[in-house]
């Protein structure tokens, strides 16, 4: 029988994931990171992955399912991997997804290695996407449910990790995981989804990173697209590309964040139209059903998490880095998210912003 | 092959006689010992038949020496926080060391942060002993309490509390143990000992959880942590607990009675344990005291494998019916590297891969064998993924 590590959260998606596997046949381990930093006052929030109340509620699923599960301290290699890359990101004026940096070297990483360990042949998750194999390559494509889709945050994932990954969600919608959630007793059917950083229990990043990295904030100009000061910002970190509310300036217009200048540590300000781009530069390149591209290639993009992939146009510039070029130009593209490339559902794979254009 | 429990240093199994003595005074004989009445009277009767048991096992002279708590981790807070803000228009300096429980230390942290008392952790040896003239050396006028654990519950560890009891005594400072390990495996008697404070738990020696106790010697102030009822001699209010206290005392005599046949069964599995583990590994270590010192509590076996994760080791026992411990679980059950390997000086590659076997009642020759040979497909498919 093959063994399989499933990444439970205490959640519904990961408790029906888990039994899912074990109605397929599988030998199934519960595996629950901890990876909450201790310098953290940890809650008690019921929507938090990796929580205290998410270790206490897959538990109790474990035992509801009679399967073994255990709780991995991967606190030193999170904070390493995630929250220094985090922290660092932000000290450099760019919006960091940690959490396609936890998939990456975490989740599909460290705790994959200790399901390799305890004997397992796969780790799976709960993740709204699907795996196959085609042509000895495997391929990631999007899962059924396209409002739940979640392989923006896997894009990372190498072939190794995903010949060894199990998404036994792949083929169901939410609702569907929902009905059967409840169907198998889970008390977890209600519960909120979890969207915010799992290592920021208040969900406020400010306060995360004023509290315990204080000295990567430190105030500067805010100028505008001709280099005037018009004010003075709190540290690069408390601010996004995009955003309008909170700079505390009045121009008669409305004005946007347009850029974060590191060099100078300056805050670009400008109106809404500054705000597009035409495209942008990414690094960190991914690819998955092929090792690279040669020439340009039409693809549609996804910028962040939370919008929808658009028609653009990747070309490799160097060995690093990708430029894409966006058919319609896009707003607040932001350095340090992530691009995503698709064909229809295929995930073609993607890198990290580095600037917009 | 069935469950193999190796985790007796966590908690024991209760004793079926335990549970037969505690059983009538869940309904039968119910009644509250403070009550006045007749079947009042009589749980009375039988809390301090308990006490009298309890206090024989530590060789106290007056059962009434014996507050009965809801477990060791209430003792230690009691006799640490109770001491110290009884005695603290006299001086706010305690010594305790850098192995003791949670409950030792945590308390210490809370006397510090919210009381202003000064602590002096002392660092032990790289076997876990505290020096008792490094005892002596940190001393200071203001000491009002020195606190030892009796026996550590990672490696084993056994201190020289008589000597150490001996120091706080000379400059007339309050001595506290928690004896919380060694009570049920050691012969123990606070008056030969010298120590005027010792905690207690009933879970580690085969009495049920919930119940433990705190030796006081005759004379000694405390100030209650718990307010309210006059129970336990003002030491300790709320409801006594009556059948955990009958099922403490039963478990009491059973260990008294077996204390010497316990040992040294305990002794010849635990060196036949560590025969097995020596034909067999190499690239491990023995944390903690010589397994054969007089220093080392008889059950405790604590190893170290090179740049392995203790993690998984644990955790494959675990899904081979193995029931062992590594380091300390956290809040949420996962395990981080211990503050006594850090405190032995055990290097990082060592702490990491640590693993704890503590044996008891009902191990046998054939378990042990069996989590050899298991430990070691274990330990050799951990070595080959590296």
């Amino acid at each position: 029988m093959k063994k399989v590590m499933i990444a439970m959260s205490g959640g519904v998606d990961s408790s029906v994931a888990a039994a899912l596997l074990k109605e397929e046949g599988y030998e199934v381990i519960g595996g629950t990171m901890h990876i909450f930093p201790d310098y953290e006052e940890a809650t008690d929030r019921e929507d938090h992955c990796c929580s205290y109340s998410a270790v206490r509620d897959a538990k109790r699923v474990a035992q509801k399912l009679e399967i073994p599960h255990f709780v991995f301290n991967l606190q030193e290699e999170f904070q390493e991997k995630v929250i220094d890359y985090f922290v660092d990101e932000y000290r450099q004026g760019r919006t960091p997804n940690p959490c396609v940096m936890c998939n990456k070297e975490i989740k599909f990483e460290a705790l994959h290695r200790k399901a390799i360990e305890i004997g397992c042949d796969y780790i799976a998750s709960g993740h709204y996407a699907k795996i196959e194999e085609e042509n000895g390559r495997y391929i990631l494509k999007k899962g059924l449910d396209e409002n739940k889709d979640q392989s923006y945050m896997l894009y990372v994932l190498n072939q190794e990790q995903l010949s060894q990954t199990l998404f036994p969600l792949s083929e169901y919608t939410k609702d569907e995981i929902r009905v059967k959630a409840k169907k198998l007793g889970f008390a977890v059917h209600n519960k909120a989804e979890s969207q915010e950083i799992c290592f920021v229990p208040d969900d406020d990043y400010v306060r995360f990173l004023d509290t315990n990295y204080p000295e990567i904030s430190t105030t500067g100009p805010i100028l505008d697209s001709e280099g005037n000061q018009i004010g003075t910002h709190e540290g690069l970190s408390h601010y996004t590309i995009g955003q309008r509310r909170g700079l505390g300036i009045s121009m008669g217009y409305p004005i946007y964040v347009t850029a974060l200048d590191y060099k100078n540590n300056a805050v670009i300000i400008g109106g809404d139209e500054s705000v597009f781009s035409d495209g942008l530069i990414a690094e960190d390149i991914n690819f998955i059903p092929f090792e690279d591209i040669e020439g340009r290639m039409e693809v549609e993009a996804q910028i962040r998490y939370n919008s929808y992939p658009v028609k653009a146009y990747i070309e490799k510039t160097d060995k690093e880095e990708l430029k894409v070029e966006f058919e319609e130009a896009q707003r607040a593209v932001t350095p340090g998210q992530s691009v995503v490339f698709y064909l229809d559902d295929l995930v073609l794979g993607g890198g990290i912003i580095k600037k917009s254009f | 092959m069935n469950n193999i429990y190796l985790d007796h240093a966590a908690t024991t199994p209760v004793d079926q006689d335990v549970i037969k003595a505690m059983q009538p005074f869940f309904s039968d004989k119910f009644a509250n010992p403070a009550s006045s009445h007749l079947p009042g009277q009589k749980s009375a009767a039988a809390l301090e038949d308990a006490r009298e048991v309890v206090a024989e096992l530590v060789g106290a002279q007056k059962a009434e020496e014996i507050v009965f708590t809801a477990g060791g981790t209430e003792a230690d807070n009691l006799a640490l926080k109770g001491a110290a803000v009884a005695l603290s228009q006299q001086g706010k300096h305690i010594i305790t060391s850098e192995i003791e429980h949670h409950a030792v230390l945590k308390s210490c942290e809370y006397l510090e942060k919210h009381l202003g008392f000064e602590i002096t952790y002392l660092g032990v040896n790289q076997d876990g002993l505290v020096d008792p003239q490094k005892l002596r050396d940190n001393i200071r006028k203001d000491t009002i309490l020195i606190s030892i654990m009796f026996a550590n519950n990672e490696i084993g560890s056994i201190q020289p509390i008589k000597e150490l009891a001996a120091a706080a005594g000379e400059n007339n400072i309050l001595f506290h143990t928690d004896a919380v390990q060694a009570v049920g495996q050691l012969k123990i008697d606070v008056n030969d000992l010298g120590v005027d404070l010792l905690s207690l738990s009933a879970h580690k020696f085969n009495g049920p959880k919930g119940i433990g106790a705190l030796f006081v010697r005759k004379g000694v102030e405390l100030t209650p942590q718990m307010s309210g009822g006059s129970q336990e001699r003002k030491r300790r209010a709320g409801t006594a607990n009556l059948a955990a206290a009958v099922g403490m005392g039963k478990a009491a005599e059973i260990a008294a009675a077996n204390l010497t046949k316990k040992r040294k069964e305990l002794n010849l599995l635990r060196d036949y344990f560590v025969s097995q583990l020596r034909s067999n590994f190499d690239n491990f270590k023995i944390n903690g005291p010589a397994p054969e010192s007089e220093n080392r509590l008889p059950a405790n076996i604590n190893i170290a494998f090179k740049d392995l994760d203790a993690e998984s080791i644990l955790f494959n026992l675990s899904l081979n019916n193995i029931a062992a411990a590594a380091g300390s679980a956290c809040a949420s059950g996962s395990l981080s590297v211990s503050h006594v390997l850090k405190a032995i000086g055990l290097e990082d590659k060592y702490a990491k891969g640590s693993i704890r076997f503590s044996l008891g009642k009902g191990n046998n020759k054939e378990e042990i064998d069996y989590v050899i040979k298991k430990l070691k497909e274990i330990i050799v498919r951990l070595n080959s993924l590296k």
